[in-house]
């Protein structure tokens, strides 16, 4: 189907903005992993200054199964009037973690139920991470939002991986919410001012037990505003959803 | 894509308000331009710009984030707004952020960190850190190097730094290391910075706009002064301003002339402080009835705490001038005009240069006058001549942006050169093919697609074969030679026997290689040619150069931007000082003694009949003391000015032995050198930080120096010493104006020089400060490219001189079987006068060494880690001095500085010259090495 050499595989040491598309581009040119400014948008200069598609592999694996069954049998799937499969990277106090093919568009309650057998024995489902570490975090009560993209922007978070964390009563959403800060302090390229001194910042400022979320929130607004690239303008995206949806546990009172 | 119109212009609106701005001019600039106030701190003007800092961000409408004004261009029917309230809460935000990374949210600090860049944009938007919030200080000051400091606490991580030492010094030492919160900018493999690769050119300390990297603290008084002017050094002429505070220099940076741009070198940021050494001269000097001139004290190991006073005692200006012009002047009318000779200065200005020769011509009545030209590019120099007529550059150095190719041959720029190897460096990254010719493996010659490592000696080889291969395959620029070259047919016809298969053995450059580079320099749309000492430091040295021009000749590599010759010039006035007459066969502006008509011109406007005969050169002079060939041509008397040949001369042993033979010898300078040691009077002079004058560069530039402190103690001005000894001799020189007639002078020389100077006066360069000759009027900016339509020969054409090979004048053999070259290192100029003076030059780099390739240095013995101390022997002399193992040395070759007065290089030297340049070679001395278990000494001066 195509010559020998067509496909080289290059592989990463595992940064985390590595995934970042340019920052990947960046590395595979031998450089430092960090994001290039747009525009140019990589289509028009990417990889040696050629244009670039950067594709998910996920994207890749069904591009076969739709070549070989058709787009109406892809389109067949999906709950909650949105269509297709997605792979849901399921973790946390659920029976079956794992790797979970399943409808785009199905919430959380039902994976959970269909997917992974339940909650694990003796949790309570408090809270869900909908989408890696920049997704941000809901509430048990929104638990019946569609899972795909688009579906979450109305509420402050987004799809991204599909990378599912599954939060029960013994766990606070400060303590997720903290955690991925220190993932993104760890994993930013260190470019840019409002990422890099803005993550340490806010790190530092969630540690209080009450949050000074007027001095959080302007952080955020200027990480959002300002970052070169998307770790740090999602980076605040789980302090805004504590704020929103679990106020009394950073709260006086 | 669409196409860029450069003259093209779009709609755009700034905060409201509609423009035409022209097309791919950034925000940035349209907001300033537009008296909107936009901090920046990575951003530097003339650089790339990187857009992480993140200040100066502003809102373009319809777009999702805040842009990065330094970076985005502006584009049809753009709506901007510089100050919307996203904007103004991100600037403060970001601004506060950097307040606490950058050590203001601490308590106090650097003078460096209160009074940078950072600082200042912190009170015009009046940003308090509230805490300290953000990256965790780091506490690690590295003060390992004697120049600066590097204070990682309060950085930024800007990498203004990183993109001044690689993209613009392009030396490749700063990087980033790290990750996040964790990334510190580190030099070298995260080294202290003095056992980094770095070269201390200090572009980074510029470049800081925290105070992270920065000079050693000086308090900084009220009456603090800047002044503008020239480095003493090289012959790149870069434009600095002093710093300057209770009479003394405190610091210096680099300021925007057209051969720098804001750069500098090690020698030129950091080497000011020799002129406020305690050993200065500072009172006229007079040689003791019982003190005989013995060149041994010289060799004396303890030279570096030499007391003056066991050889000279203080005296007035008076009766020292008096002695100094009355043994002169015994001199000539007892013994004649040619008992005497004087040599100028490379280092002085033009001003000096002008009266010294005038001096020497009108007072001695002979053309014995020189001055280090000789030793350098003499040869270059009447090959030019000879050729093209003209001995100057064809194109200036940063031509070499423009160019498709350059070769560089026997020089090493990022040494000797180093702001201008920057260009060069730049123009390798941007696409410039460098070949890169050398019997070492030089820094310049990373950045090269053919590096040819030919055996010491063997220019010639190498260039005739290339000019072979340009003859053979029909690459020759038929237009050009049809119209603007002399002599093809016939030497065409001598190319024949220098075949590459030939030639290959000789030079010790493979025969593809050979092909490879000639074919790439003669088919480059345009190619440039530079060289240095490599080329002209041999008795076959004007040969080399005649090849060189045959080269650029042949292929029509002339008259258009990033092409033709360029010789790197030396000193930083070595070029004005030639223009100015400084030389015993020339008037100034290069008119022949010889010729009639100009000396004819000469004699009247001195006043005064002149001699016909054109004069002796700088070892020709030194060979007349001890050896004439009769009593009558023994030469007696010398007045130096400037020069310091017991160091810089061929064969120092007879060169000083000479020296102390001469009957009368007066020396000016700054230092008492080793050449003053065997004086009868010492003149105490100024140094050019010291004097108003001006000084011609490597690309043709006259500039103009101004003084930024006073000579210490009674020293004075060359300029008035001259003078003095002028009116000794009864010579009735008025010179009116300030600073001792300098104005005066300069529009004399001027009016010797004709068309060239005619647009340059001084009020012009009191204006403009730089201008570039040949300049034929006063509203022209003056030719930086020349030759564009004939030469300056009298038939307009170039002569091609076809040239045999001859290696150099002695070859090794088993009893002297190692060739040693002589140069230079970074740190150091030329003989160590000054540079050895300068503390932080001096710390840098204090030992005298030689630099062995690893196979020769375990053939003898030497290891690795050990400090050993090698004796080195050649038919004149012996040195011993401590090895420095380096790969980049050629197998068979050994590399000396000559800077060093405790092993000075030239003790080892031949004085055989060049037949037409009289220059000696330098560049190729047969030596035996051989461990010894003595002691190396190594003193320094105190």
């Amino acid at each position: 189907m195509i010559e020998a050499g067509a496909v080289q595989v290059r592989r990463g040491a595992g940064a985390y903005i590595c995934g970042e598309e340019s920052a990947m581009i960046e590395s595979i040119e031998g450089k430092r992993g960090e994001p290039r400014h747009r525009p140019p948008y990589v289509a028009e200069t990417g990889l040696f200054g050629r244009p670039t598609l950067v594709h998910n592999f996920e994207s890749l694996y069904w591009v076969r199964d739709i070549s070989e069954r058709g787009a109406n049998w892809f389109n067949a799937f999906g709950r909650h009037k949105r269509r297709g499969l997605r792979s849901f990277s399921v973790s946390g106090r659920v029976n079956r973690p794992g790797v979970k093919i399943a409808p785009a568009g199905i919430s959380v309650i039902e994976l959970i139920d269909e997917y992974c057998g339940g909650m694990a024995d003796g949790h309570t489902f408090y809270g869900y991470m909908p989408g890696g570490a920049s997704g941000g975090i809901l509430p048990a009560h929104l638990g019946s939002v569609p899972l795909d993209f688009d579906t979450l922007q109305p509420y402050g978070c987004f799809i991204g991986s599909a990378a599912v964390v599954v939060l029960s009563e013994v766990d606070r959403a400060r303590d997720a919410a903290l955690n991925v800060m220190q993932f993104f302090v760890h994993e930013s390229c260190g470019q840019c001012t409002p990422c890099r001194a803005g993550c340490e910042a806010s790190a530092q400022l969630m540690q209080a037990p009450v949050w000074d979320l007027d001095a959080l929130g302007n952080l955020g607004d200027v990480m959002r505003d300002a970052s070169i690239c998307g770790l740090g303008q999602a980076a605040p995206n789980a302090v805004a959803c504590v704020e929103q949806y679990f106020n009394s546990e950073v709260s006086n009172g | 894509m669409g196409e860029v119109y450069p003259d093209k212009s779009v709609h755009f609106v700034l905060n409201g308000q509609s423009l035409e701005v022209p097309q791919e001019t950034t925000i940035l600039q349209v907001a300033r331009d537009h008296g909107c106030t936009i901090p920046t701190l990575c951003y530097r003007d003339g650089c790339r710009p990187d857009g992480n800092c993140r200040a100066c961000v502003v809102e373009i409408e319809n777009e999702r984030v805040l842009a990065p004004s330094c970076r985005r261009t502006v584009s049809e029917d753009m709506v901007v707004w510089t100050d919307s309230e996203r904007v103004q809460k991100s600037r403060d935000t970001v601004l506060s952020l950097l307040a606490v990374e950058g050590g203001h949210a601490e308590g106090p600090t650097s003078a460096a960190v209160t009074e940078s860049e950072l600082s200042k944009w912190l009170d015009v938007f009046e940003i308090r850190p509230a805490s300290p919030l953000g990256r965790a200080s780091r506490t690690a000051v590295d003060q390992s190097h004697p120049g600066f400091t590097f204070d990682a606490s309060v950085c930024i991580n800007c990498d203004r730094c990183v993109r001044a030492c690689q993209e613009e010094q392009v030396n490749g030492v700063i990087g980033v290391s790290g990750r996040g919160a964790e990334t510190q900018i580190i030099f070298g493999l995260d080294d202290p910075v003095a056992d980094s690769p770095c070269v201390g050119c200090g572009e980074c300390v510029q470049a800081c706009p925290t105070g992270a990297l920065r000079l050693p603290e000086a308090v900084v008084t009220d009456d603090q002064k800047k002044v503008d002017s020239v480095c003493p050094y090289c012959g790149v002429g870069c434009a600095l301003t002093f710093s300057v505070q209770d009479d003394q220099i405190i610091a210096v940076e680099g300021r925007d002339g057209p051969a720098n741009h804001r750069r500098l070198c090690v020698k030129g940021r950091f080497g000011f402080d020799y002129i406020a050494n305690p050993n200065r001269l500072t009172r006229p000097l007079i040689r003791r009835d019982d003190v005989p001139k013995d060149p041994e004290l010289l060799q004396q190991a303890e030279l570096g705490q030499f007391d003056w006073r066991s050889v000279f005692r203080e005296a007035t200006w008076d009766e020292a001038l008096d002695m100094a012009a009355n043994g002169l002047r015994h001199i000539r009318d007892q013994h004649g005009p040619n008992a005497l000779a004087g040599f100028g200065s490379a280092k002085g200005s033009n001003e000096e240069a002008y009266l010294f020769q005038k001096f020497v011509r009108t007072a001695f009545g002979s053309n014995h006058v020189d001055h280090c030209t000789r030793l350098c590019h003499a040869s270059s120099v009447a090959a030019l001549l000879e050729c093209i007529g003209s001995g100057a550059v064809s194109n200036q150095v940063q031509d070499i942006l423009e160019a498709d190719v350059a070769l560089l041959i026997g020089c090493n720029p990022t040494v000797n050169h180093p702001v201008a190897a920057t260009w060069m460096k730049n123009a390798a990254d941007q696409g410039t093919q460098l070949i890169v010719a050398d019997p070492r493996v030089t820094e310049i010659s990373r950045h090269a697609t053919d590096f040819l490592q030919i055996k010491p000696g063997s220019d010639i080889a190498l260039v005739n074969a290339m000019l072979h291969v340009i003859v053979d395959h029909g690459l020759i620029d038929e237009l050009f030679i049809e119209h603007r070259v002399g002599g093809f047919d016939q030497f065409k016809k001598h190319i024949q026997q220098f075949s590459p298969d030939v030639m290959s053995p000789i030079c010790g450059v493979p025969v593809e290689q050979i092909v490879a580079a000639a074919t790439r320099y003669a088919t480059a749309e345009r190619a440039m040619i530079f060289w240095g000492m490599g080329v002209s430091q041999h008795t076959h040295g004007t040969d080399n150069v005649r090849a060189l021009i045959a080269l650029a000749g042949i292929t029509g590599q002339f008259g258009r931007p990033g092409t033709g010759l360029h010789p790197l010039r030396g000193q930083n006035n070595v070029q004005g000082a030639s223009d100015a007459g400084l030389i015993p066969m020339m008037f100034p502006n290069y008119q022949r003694v010889t010729d009639p008509e100009a000396r004819g011109w000469f004699e009247s406007f001195w006043g005064q009949s002149l001699s016909a005969t054109a004069g002796l050169t700088v070892v020709e002079i030194m060979s007349r003391v001890e050896h004439p060939e009769t009593e009558a041509e023994r030469m007696r008397g010398l007045y130096v000015m400037g020069e310091n040949p017991a160091m810089s001369d061929p064969d120092l042993t007879h060169a000083r032995s000479a020296l102390a033979r001469l009957e009368h010898l007066v020396v000016q300078d700054i230092f008492l050198t080793e050449t003053a040691l065997l004086a009868d009077v010492v003149l105490p002079a100024s140094a050019w930080p010291e004097k108003v004058g001006t000084v011609t560069n490597t690309d043709r530039m006259v500039q103009l120096g101004q003084a930024a402190v006073q000579p210490p103690g009674d020293a004075q001005a060359d300029l008035w010493i001259i003078q003095q000894l002028a009116k000794r001799f009864g010579l009735n020189w008025q010179y009116a104006g300030t600073y001792h007639g300098v104005a005066s002078v300069f529009e004399e020389m001027r009016t010797t020089m004709g068309s060239p100077f005619a647009g340059i006066s001084w009020k012009r360069l009191q204006r403009e400060q730089t201008v570039v000759y040949p300049c034929e009027s006063e509203d022209q900016p003056g030719q930086g490219v020349v030759f564009i339509d004939r030469f300056p020969t009298e038939s307009g054409r170039m002569r091609l001189v076809p040239t045999d090979y001859r290696g150099p004048d002695v070859v090794v053999d088993s009893e002297y079987p190692m060739a040693m070259i002589t140069g230079r290192v970074l740190e150091h100029w030329h003989t160590g006068s000054m540079t050895r003076r300068a503390s932080v030059l001096h710390q840098i780099n204090p030992v005298p060494v030689v630099s062995m390739h690893p196979e020769d240095a375990s053939a003898i013995g030497v290891q690795p880690n050990g400090s050993t101390a090698v004796l080195i022997r050649s038919r004149q002399g012996e040195v011993t001095a401590c090895v420095r193992i380096d790969e980049a040395v050629a197998v068979g070759t050994l590399f000396m500085p000559f800077a060093f007065y405790e092993a000075a290089a030239n003790v080892l030297t031949a004085d055989k010259l060049d037949p037409t340049g009289k220059i000696p070679e330098f560049k190729h001395t047969p030596v035996s090495v051989q461990k010894t278990t003595a002691q190396p000494v190594v003193s320094g001066y105190t």
